[in-house]
């Protein structure tokens, strides 16, 4: 945010959990089911008329926060405050009765991902666009319809009357959207918040769509919070981005700086993925490994660290480091390899968590484990995991694993960039040592 | 992307099927259009009334049969067989339709509150509708008619509110069903996103979408709601001969007759009781397969390559 | 990235040819003429990208190769698959030739798994059904080599669908697909459906394969960097036919055919600076306008592009291309019969802002 701009929505801490259903027999036992931590600590300001680009693979939490906006996510932890009008009081979005939420509904409205699927098959274009002034009382009979037909117009869906009485499935994926924007904008509303409103559609829709919401920035003075996974849109169409995995932020910050000079290693991977048509522009890159793990067990210490290829040793490894790390030698070595090793460690199912902290591989033949180790080490020595090993010896049972104590990154002023950048990783927090840890 | 062509009018796209189906279904709606003939015009088809015994005061000869006077006879209650037959189709189509109407009202939005608010309300109502869904249907309906001719007596009404409790749970498993899946779409969450408070979303985004499945249940629960009326009516326990004409009940009668060798009495209320059901059958199916998406299957029409024209 | 294997000074051998082929669906409003006299080839172990807006053919083109169409569609022309003609070869042999010399790499990964079914009966039951009388520890050895090679480790090998990511899912579908090395697939859009990172790692993982699989293979998908970053070459579709093919590079740097030039123009690129688009939508493909069928969009369009269709022709950068505009602007020798009546821009009617796909 500029500081110029007063902020509109004022997001802190904020969480949102949701209890996942276990089995049928633990719900029957009452036993305790596991929370996805779709929001985990979010804070963020929302400027007055400016676009905020939330970006990041699935499952990050970029849903989850444009949904609590509204109020339709319920907030675990931590406040979203929401100041409409200039003169108006801030009113704390979590704390609010279901009647006051469907009133802030009036000044935030939605757009979002799938055109196919977010109108009521059955209600034409004109009521359903007309719907959110019936529903607050706000207009009817003539009213209602000039009021409809100037949304439709301002949304390119004209003439009027080729469109109002259609049903969605007799519109293209475009033209939904279109609808669906003039339903978002019918009741001038402060806030739109987009989310992935051009992913499901043609690539040759998106320019047009996207123009669409500029130049109802401009004309309507909107704010928006933009969601998407793709970079090249938010360069062109945002102000500031924020960078998202795992439900946190882990860097946000003016577009044009997060561009110049991205410095989480995940907004680097980011960038580094968005392929580029034209051939001069073609780079050979490093892509991070890995997907995006189940957020109901996410890893410790940094979430990034399982892919990240700068990781090192303050960013929180831990026993499934090394099962995957095993998995990828056993992918790259032969099979012979890997049936006698498999005899050592019994399918990964021996490598655990020590008592007293590091890991621990459980084997009756300790040196075979440690013999694997040094294979493993050796076969690729500048792994990031290796950095967090501090050393391993072979006790009676198993090979017991040091590793270097996990930390948290936390959001912080990044060094440079005059201090509008924040960053979560361990490399840009000057506090953290960065002399790698040397393995044995 | 594909334009997709406004749906068809069901009607049309009845028609429009082929084949074996398309007599199915034609014959089905034939059988069932001559019942509801019967039933609309009753008074001036059949030559007497469905309670009537003497006409002039000259009493009808008992389990009489064919004449000029009585078309396919008298039965052993000295009623006219054709009379009753014809009354009965109306009685029939009442009762049939009173309790399809009367178990959609009921069981269509306690499905879509139910589905919609979910919590402890949707987990008792579930519970107490898969209780009654378990339950062997006629048994229930005894039950019920027990219960109701006690407050209301035998009528049409207390046979159309026994066989409605059996249907409830059916168009309450769906909607509820339906609508659990409905709302986690999107459209439902933008109504909440416009500011929707929940009556309104049930009743203008939920509705139209869920009870697209009830013309199809309710066609097919015709027919059975037929056999479980003439059930309870063969048990002596629906309609009484004095309330309504009713087949069931003029069937039972007269099966001791069908053993002294007299046939007629039973044969045509049960002839009528099959044709009705065969019918109601056929429409149901022929219905389900061309609204049920999941059966229908698309029209074929093969394409024929035209000649290249030279450029 | 780009090197392609083996000698480029030789000319490899062309697996796949496709010669005035012709894919049209039967529909009430008459015949739909998906893919209309479409020529082309693929060499062994190279990758064709196929790009285009939404309902111009891809699809249809792609199952048309492998004869997987609906009830009701018809094809001609020609198509030669190692030297055999498809066309006229009985459906049971076609059915035999699927899956072990023609794949297929469908958008959603987990409708293809049986999620009963562990990976390696999956494997099992796949190599088994097209070549008899393999010893199980063949089965497993040829499995995991190509687990492998999708970077998939050995230690997943019994485990179900549904413990995988999607992305993983994906990759064990292109293993799948791959270990009964085919000589062509067709893949449709098969990293649509996946997050940014997985779909840039499994695009390098397909253009990195020729070279152990020399596969060829035709990827059909929406988002043009994957072409130039995956394919060696790329057919441009519109209404049916292949407007220009040629050199990936080539086709990006220098697009010739107005329409290759427009879609590249108005994909977000990370350097957009303004926004472009296409006016209007592309046509209804039961009744395709006359002559070049991009003219009511065309920003080039002539009066000739209206009534005659332009001719492929073969610039000396190698593509073909067909495009009036083309034509005149590389001094093509069809074009000197022009009249400056032909040439003249043609003037159409206003197209509406939301005439869209
Ligand atoms: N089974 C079918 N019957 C009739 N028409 C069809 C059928 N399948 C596709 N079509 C039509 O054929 C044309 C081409 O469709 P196709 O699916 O090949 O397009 P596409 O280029 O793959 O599009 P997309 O990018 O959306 O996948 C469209 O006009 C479509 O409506
Ligand atoms: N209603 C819900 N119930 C349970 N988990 C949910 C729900 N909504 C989202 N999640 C989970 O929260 C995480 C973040 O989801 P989401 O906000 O949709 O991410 P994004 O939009 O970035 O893809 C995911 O792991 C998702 O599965
Ligand atoms: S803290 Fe930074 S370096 Fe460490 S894993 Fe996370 S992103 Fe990578
Ligand atoms: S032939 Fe004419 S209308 Fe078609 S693309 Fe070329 S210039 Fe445009
Ligand atoms: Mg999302
Ligand atoms: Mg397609």
């Amino acid at each position: 945010m500029r500081p110029d701009q007063d902020p509109v929505i004022e997001v802190e801490d904020l969480a949102v959990h949701y209890r996942l259903q276990g089995g049928a027999l633990a719900r029957l036992l009452g036993l305790e089911t596991r929370t996805v931590k779709a929001l985990d600590g979010v804070s963020l300001q929302l400027g007055r008329g400016e676009v905020l680009g939330v970006v990041g693979e699935s499952g990050s939490g970029k849903s989850t926060l444009g949904r609590a906006m509204l109020g339709l996510a319920p907030a675990t932890a931590g406040s979203i405050r929401y100041r409409g009008h200039d003169d108006a009081e801030a009113q704390l979005v979590s704390a609010m009765s279901p009647r006051a939420l469907r009133g802030l509904r009036t000044d935030v409205q939605m757009v979002f991902q799938d055109p196919g699927a977010a109108l009521n098959p059955s209600m034409t274009i004109e009521r359903a666009v007309g719907d959110p002034l019936v529903v607050h009382g706000l207009a009817s009979g003539a009213e209602l319809r000039r009021r409809v037909h100037e949304a439709l117009e301002r949304v390119g869906l004209s003439p009027v009357e080729r469109f109002a009485s259609k049903l969605p499935a007799d519109l293209s994926g475009g033209q939904k959207q279109r609808a669906v924007i003039a339903r978002a904008i019918i009741m001038g509303p402060q806030v739109l918040v987009a989310d992935e409103p051009i992913s499901m559609l043609d690539m040759s829709v998106r320019a047009k769509i996207l123009q669409l919401m500029l130049d109802l920035k401009s004309d309507l003075g909107l704010t928006y919070l933009y969601i998407t996974h793709d970079l090249a849109s938010a360069k062109y169409f945002c102000d500031r981005i924020a960078i998202m995995y795992l439900g946190r932020v882990v860097e946000i910050g003016p577009t044009a700086e997060i561009f110049a000079a991205p410095r989480h290693p995940y907004t680097q991977a980011l960038l580094a993925a968005v392929p580029d048509p034209d051939p001069t522009r073609m780079l050979p890159r490093d892509l991070p490994r890995g997907e995006v793990p189940d957020a109901a067990e996410p890893p410790s210490g940094c979430a990034f660290h399982p892919r990240c290829p700068a990781a090192f040793a303050p960013c929180g490894w831990e026993a499934r480091d090394l099962r995957d790390q095993l998995e990828r030698y056993w992918a790259g070595s032969g099979l012979a390899d890997y049936e006698s090793d498999a005899r050592v460690v019994g399918d990964l199912g021996a490598v655990g968590t020590h008592r007293d902290g590091g890991l621990r591989i459980s084997t009756r033949d300790p040196d075979a484990a440690a013999a694997l180790l040094d294979r493993a080490r050796a076969a690729d020595v500048t792994d990031p995991f290796w950095r967090g090993v501090t050393g391993w010896r072979t006790e009676s049972d198993g090979v017991r694993i040091d590793l270097a104590p996990g930390q948290e990154p936390r959001l912080r002023v990044a060094p440079g960039g005059e201090g509008r950048v924040e960053v979560a990783c361990h490399l840009h927090d000057p506090s953290v040592s960065h002399a790698d840890t040397p393995g044995p | 992307m594909a334009r997709r062509v406004r749906t068809p009018r069901v009607f049309q796209t009845i028609w429009n099927t082929q084949g074996l189906a398309r007599y199915l279904f034609l014959t089905g709606v034939l059988i069932t259009g001559v019942f509801v003939v019967f039933a609309l015009l009753a008074p001036w088809i059949a030559p007497y009334d469905f309670a009537q015994r003497s006409v002039d005061g000259v009493r009808f000869p008992k389990l009489a049969g064919a004449s000029g006077e009585h078309l396919l006879g008298t039965n052993d209650q000295f009623y006219d067989i054709f009379s009753r037959v014809i009354w009965g189709a109306r009685t029939a189509l009442l009762v049939v339709g009173l309790s399809i109407l009367l178990s959609a009202v009921v069981g269509v939005p306690l499905g879509i509150v139910s589905g919609y608010t979910g919590g402890w309300f949707d987990r008792i109502t579930v519970f107490l509708m898969d209780a009654l869904y378990s339950f062997p249907s006629l048994l229930l309906a005894i039950v019920f008619s027990f219960l109701l001719r006690n407050a209301i007596g035998g009528g049409i009404l207390a046979a159309a509110l026994s066989l409605t409790a059996i249907y409830i749970p059916q168009y309450f498993r769906v909607v509820r069903n339906t609508t659990v899946a409905a709302r986690e779409a999107t459209y439902v969450e933008a109504a909440r996103a416009i500011g929707a408070p929940p009556v309104t979303v049930m009743r203008k985004y939920v509705f139209g979408n869920v009870v697209q499945s009830v013309p199809v249940i309710g066609t097919l629960n015709a027919a059975d709601a037929l056999g479980t009326l003439a059930a309870l009516g063969f048990l002596g326990l629906g309609i009484q001969p004095t309330e309504a004409s009713e087949w069931g009940y003029d069937l039972s009668r007269a099966l001791d007759d069908v053993s002294a060798g007299v046939f007629a009495p039973a044969f045509w209320p049960g002839l009528a009781i099959i044709a009705l059901i065969t019918g109601l059958t056929l429409v149901g199916e022929g219905l389900n397969e061309t609204l049920n998406p999941a059966l229908r299957r698309r029209r074929l029409r093969p394409v024929v390559l035209t000649p290249r024209e030279e450029a | 990235m780009t090197s392609v294997p083996g000698d480029p000074s030789q000319p490899r051998e062309v697996v796949l040819e496709a010669e005035d082929l012709r894919v049209w669906y039967g529909t009430e409003r008459g015949p739909v003429r998906a893919v209309d006299r479409v020529s082309f080839d693929v060499r062994r172990g190279e990758i064709l990208g196929l790009v285009g807006e939404s309902g111009c053919g891809k699809s249809t083109l792609g199952r048309g190769l492998l004869g997987l169409l609906p009830d009701g569609a018809a094809r001609d022309g020609a198509l030669r698959f190692e030297g055999q003609d498809m066309l006229s070869m009985r459906p049971r042999d076609q059915y035999a030739m699927r899956g072990a010399r023609l794949g297929m790499i469908f958008q959603e990964p987990l409708t293809r798994l049986n999620p009963l079914m562990r990976v390696s009966d999956h494997f099992t039951e796949t190599l088994r059904a097209h070549e008899q009388g393999l010893s199980g520890a063949e089965v497993e050895r040829r499995s995991l080599e190509a687990l492998r090679v999708m970077g998939i480790p050995p230690t997943r090998y019994r485990a179900y669908p549904h413990e995988f990511s999607g992305g993983m899912r994906q990759r064990i579908m292109i293993a799948l697909t791959l270990v009964l090395r085919p000589a062509f697939v067709v893949a449709d859009e098969p990293t649509t459906a996946l997050d940014v990172l997985v779909e840039a790692q499994i695009v390098r993982t397909l253009h990195d394969l020729r070279a152990t699989y020399e596969t060829a293979m035709l990827l059909i998908t929406h988002n043009l960097g994957i072409v130039a970053e995956a394919c060696d070459r790329v057919a441009v579709m519109y209404a049916g036919r292949i407007v220009e093919i040629g050199e990936a590079r080539e086709v990006f740097a220098r697009p010739r055919h107005s329409y290759t030039r427009e879609l590249l123009r108005s994909t977000i690129t990370l350097s957009t600076e303004g926004l472009e688009f296409i006016g209007g939508s592309p046509p209804d493909l039961s009744e395709p306008p006359p002559g070049c069928s991009f003219h009511p969009r065309c920003p080039d369009a002539m009066q000739i592009c209206a009534t005659r269709a332009p001719r492929a022709r073969i610039t000396d950068a190698g593509s073909r291309v067909s495009c009036w505009a083309a034509d005149i602007a590389d001094g093509a020798p069809v074009a000197a019969d022009l009249s400056a009546e032909d040439r003249s821009p043609l003037t159409t009617e206003e197209v509406l802002v939301a005439d869209e796909a």
